[in-house]
């Protein structure tokens, strides 16, 4: 099965509940109570995950790690790697 | 014992070939060959380096023969092409040449330290990995140089991908990797995109064939010299591509 299959499949089977909830196909007192909490939950749903997106992405993007010492590292080994090929008759 | 005698042979006959494709690299190849030489020769691992050189204007193959002089043609093979010809190519190109069981891919502008190619040998034998991908996301690993945009269209575009493709890897469009031969084959092979959206592609196919993946963290230092590109092209053939392999594998 394809990734987006598995999403069809998933994202189906959960507003198929949420549909007989609302059309009133299952009845039980804490639904009818709950109604106006139900008819919204997939919009609360959307945002609370947007919510969490950003702020995962954020946060990564803020701890993203700046290897400055890599740098440092790699520039030191670039003028040893100068001077040691030019030592062995290399030009370029 | 005699298990003892017999690993260890299977250990020595293991041997490393590094695909380094290039394309006006004249700057930076003598640099990344005699760190793959300082990193490769203090372990004591069997390996060769293969440039692949697409008919660089500036020269770059002549500085190869030039390395490839000072350190021996058995561990410096040039395998150039005509023009430039595309990744994909250039891999299954350098392969043909290959005479390791294993091959390493990485590019040849210094932003892939070949300090961690040791690493990648060590974690793929521990486990016996069908291929080990660097990493730029995972502890220990990191960029150097780059701004605040770009580090937020890079982790955007991961979390976006994890969500959607779920490939058990955390470094998708990385190329700085080590693949058993058949299996890099088998990969090339069932990959149909170009560019650098090639490299998600292959790491997504190894999911979907269920080969194993281990991952080492890596700095990542982008560009020491000349400008490191991501324009809205890139960003445009990365979400073709994230769709494409969404819908299809």
């Amino acid at each position: 099965m394809t990734k987006l299959l598995e999403w069809i499949s998933v994202t189906s089977a959960v507003l198929a509940v949420w549909c007989s909830l609302v059309g009133g196909y299952v009845k039980h007192k804490f639904i009818d109570e709950n109604m106006n909490f139900i008819l919204v939950s997939p919009i609360i749903f959307v945002i609370l995950f947007g919510l969490y997106a950003v702020t995962v992405v954020l946060y990564r993007t803020f701890t993203f790690n700046n290897c400055e010492e890599a740098a440092i590292q790699l520039k030191a080994e670039i003028l040893e790697a100068k001077k040691d090929l030019h030592d062995k008759g290399l030009r370029w | 014992m005699a298990t003892t005698a017999l690993d260890s042979e299977i250990t020595q006959s293991d041997k490393y070939s590094i695909l380094l494709p290039t394309y006006n690299e004249r700057e930076n190849l003598p640099i990344i060959i005699w760190l793959i030489i300082k990193y490769l020769d203090n372990s004591c691992y069997d390996y060769e380096v293969i440039i692949i050189d697409d008919g660089s204007p500036d020269g770059t193959l002549e500085v190869a023969k030039q390395l490839q002089k000072l350190y021996g043609s058995n561990k410096i093979l040039l395998r150039p092409r005509e023009k430039k010809l595309g990744l994909g190519t250039a891999y299954i190109h350098g392969m043909q040449h290959a005479t390791g069981n294993f091959i390493i891919i990485m590019d040849s502008d210094l932003s892939h330290h070949p300090q961690f190619i040791p690493k990648f040998i060590e974690l793929q034998k521990k486990h016996d990995y069908d291929l080990v991908s660097g990493t730029r996301y995972k502890d220990g690993g990191g960029v150097y140089g780059w701004d605040f945009k770009r580090k937020l269209i890079s982790r955007g575009a991961n979390f976006i991908t994890q969500l959607l493709l779920r490939p058990n890897a955390s470094d998708l469009t990385g190329s700085f990797r080590l693949y058993k031969k058949d299996i890099l084959q088998k990969l090339i092979d069932s990959c149909v995109s170009k560019g650098y959206v090639f490299q998600m592609e292959m790491i997504i196919r190894a999911r979907q064939l269920d080969y194993t993946i281990g991952e080492v963290p890596i700095t990542f230092v982008d560009r020491v010299y000349g400008e490191s590109k991501l324009g809205g092209s890139e960003i445009l053939q990365f979400a073709k591509a994230l769709l494409y392999l969404f819908a299809t594998t």
